[in-house]
């Protein structure tokens, strides 16, 4: 596909940006001086090889890693230094490779405990539990809106690998985030789910900005705006994907994989 | 097709839960009703020790069984709680209720310095850093004017409760020990399942996705080691009162080991577990002090034994057991 199938406003202010983010460990360094400016209303996509760094990446911008070197800025707030609890509740909200539920609770409680946050409701040790119901309504619009509805009793750790990551993507928008960072969202994911997730994700970036790793390049050239090229910590190559795909680098990198 | 299949998986699990309620009920009440009577065959002093024992391990299992975290210094909360509560009675003349209080109140400092410093290590080093402060507690008792050295505070009146009803009568005594108790497993109970109790549920389930939900998952944390350290003092104030003295003994570290192996016996993480590991561990304590036999080795091998034979601690094998699932229990772990 040589256009991307959706078209933003180019114009979209940076909502999240980082500057020379490097982090090595030890002496190797898993991520190389990368720039990066993440806009509002757009989905943008980091990808390359297994190992080339996305999920350090991740980590660095959530501040569940401290950067080497470089700095981050979130909706115009320095957050080089900050915990990664206040970066989540300043509105960069993220999903983990490995799909990270709540297992042995309930679908409805894994998203009604994102929402107890913004509700206020967390820190009542001397409330019953049933104070949370009057969550359910807002946690069932939100199962709604991603086809979990009808597993809202199911305990998450009987969920399909798919359907946990469609949950994890509930909970996230529970927070009603500014910016998404979600890692592989589709991975092991039914070609149903993936067409699923697709349009909530486009839906979801129409008043949000969403950085993703994906593998899958049909869902890049998709839903994907604007693409970043990662390989071994650095960035190779960025652009729309109709860019991206035709340099003859990211080609090489990716040789073996997925025609583009 | 898929619909009805979730509906009756529903319906079962919704039967299960009423189940496990009813179950929980009619045990509670049975115990609840054991209790009332047991000063009939049992002497108080014996009930009245297990009781403040039983608290204790359930507050420790506060933070073991439903924060994960292990301390090794919660005999600091009981007895420095024990040394508060003894003080306000015996020097200033407070009624026992307000001596509890206190206890519970200085229990509760104690516990918000000691997390404050030791809360974010994790595992081993949380361990190693509230035994440390603990014992750093140890020696300011030791070397301290107000708990009386070695000697500790003796001759602890029990005074009158609310001024009115004379506690040195041991009917009444005990029966306000229970109360304490009860009210000190209602809050625990309240406490886990509250909305407080679901993000600790969830920090236990997974930490990571906890914080990136925006939680402080050490002032959580924070919040159930202030709590634990408060019901343990609860405990203690109690024990100084039921035994009229607080000494080192109840701030030295056998004390902290003991009350992680009343916990690991009955069952980490259930809510009554702890309260049988405390009976079986006061039980033999009191047996064994009359006999010739050394009562450490005898509990240690007790120990190595349940811990062999019932992994879960006592109750914790009773839930999982074919009898305990036929009631509706079920072990969570
Ligand atoms: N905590 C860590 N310690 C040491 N090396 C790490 C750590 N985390 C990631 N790495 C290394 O950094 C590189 C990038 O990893 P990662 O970011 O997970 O890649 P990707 O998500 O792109 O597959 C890999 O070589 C990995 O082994
Ligand atoms: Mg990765």
């Amino acid at each position: 596909m040589a256009q991307p199938a959706v078209q933003s406003p180019k114009e979209s202010r940076v909502v999240l940006s980082a500057r020379g983010l490097t982090k090595t460990f030890g002496a190797f360094a898993a991520v190389k001086d990368v720039d990066l400016d993440v806009r509002d209303a757009q989905v943008h996509a980091l990808i390359g090889p297994n190992g080339a760094g996305k999920t350090t990446v991740f980590n660095l911008l959530t501040k569940f890693l401290q950067p080497s070197a470089g700095s981050i800025n979130l909706l115009g707030t320095d957050i080089t230094r900050t915990a990664p609890d206040k970066v989540a509740r300043m509105g960069l909200v993220r999903s983990f490779q490995i799909s990270a539920v709540f297992p042995h609770l309930s679908v409805l409680d894994n998203v009604r405990t994102a929402l107890q946050r913004p509700n206020n409701l967390s820190t009542q040790f001397w409330l019953p539990v049933s104070s949370l119901d009057r969550l359910n309504g807002r946690a069932e619009e939100l199962l709604t809106a991603v086809g979990l509805i009808k597993e809202r009793n199911t305990i998450a750790a009987d969920l399909s690998y798919g359907r946990k990551r469609v949950l994890e993507i509930a909970t996230t928008l529970a927070l009603d985030p500014k910016v998404l960072l979600l890692d592989e969202p589709m991975a092991g994911m039914g070609q149903e789910d993936i067409g699923n997730v697709s349009n909530i994700i486009r839906e979801v970036a129409k008043e949000r900005a969403v950085l993703m790793v994906e593998h899958n390049l049909s869902v890049v050239s998709d839903i994907c705006h604007h693409v970043t090229v990662l390989q071994r910590g650095e960035i190779l190559a960025e652009g729309d994907y109709a860019t991206v795909s035709q340099d003859p680098r990211v080609r090489t990198a990716y040789m073996g994989e997925e025609e583009a | 097709m898929s619909d009805a299949v979730h509906t009756t998986k529903q319906k079962a699990e919704l039967a299960q839960s009423r189940k496990t309620s009813t179950s929980y009920a009619v045990f509670l009440l049975a115990g609840f009703a054991l209790l009332l009577i047991a000063p009939m065959f049992f002497y108080p002093i014996f009930l009245m020790k297990l009781l403040c024992f039983a608290l204790f391990a359930c507050a420790f299992n506060l933070l073991l069984g439903y924060t994960g975290l292990l301390s090794f210094g919660h005999a600091t909360f009981f007895g420095g709680a024990a040394y508060f509560t003894a003080h306000a009675v015996k020097v200033w003349g407070w009624t026992p209720e307000l001596g509890v209080l206190l206890g519970v109140a200085g229990a509760a400092v104690l516990g918000l310095v000691m997390g404050v410093v030791a809360i974010r290590r994790q595992g081993i080093y949380f361990a190693m850093i509230t035994l440390a402060l603990s014992q750093m507690f140890f020696f300011f008792c030791l070397q301290s004017e107000f708990t009386q050295g070695e000697d500790g505070i003796q001759q602890v009146p029990r005074g009158h409760l609310f001024g009115l009803i004379d506690l040195s009568v041991s009917t009444n005594m005990y029966y306000f020990v229970l109360a304490v108790f009860v009210i000190g497993m209602v809050v625990i109970w309240r406490f886990i399942n509250s909305p407080f109790g679901m993000i600790l549920k969830s920090i236990r389930e997974n930490e990571a996705r906890a914080t990136s939900l925006g939680y402080s998952v050490a002032r959580y944390k924070l919040g159930a080691f202030v709590m634990s350290a408060a019901l343990a003092g609860l405990a203690g104030g109690l024990k100084s009162l039921v035994f009229q003295f607080a000494t080192l003994t109840d701030v030295a570290w056998q004390m902290s080991g003991e009350v992680i192996l009343m916990t690991l016996l009955g069952g980490i993480g259930t809510l009554i577990g702890p309260i049988f590991g405390a009976g079986l561990v006061v039980t033999l304590q009191n047996y064994l002090a009359t006999s010739d036999f050394p009562v450490t080795i005898i509990t240690g091998v007790v120990f190595m034994v349940c811990v062999l034979v019932f992994r879960r601690g006592i109750i914790g094998e009773f839930y999982a057991s074919r009898f305990g699932r036929m009631l509706g229990f079920e072990h969570r772990h």
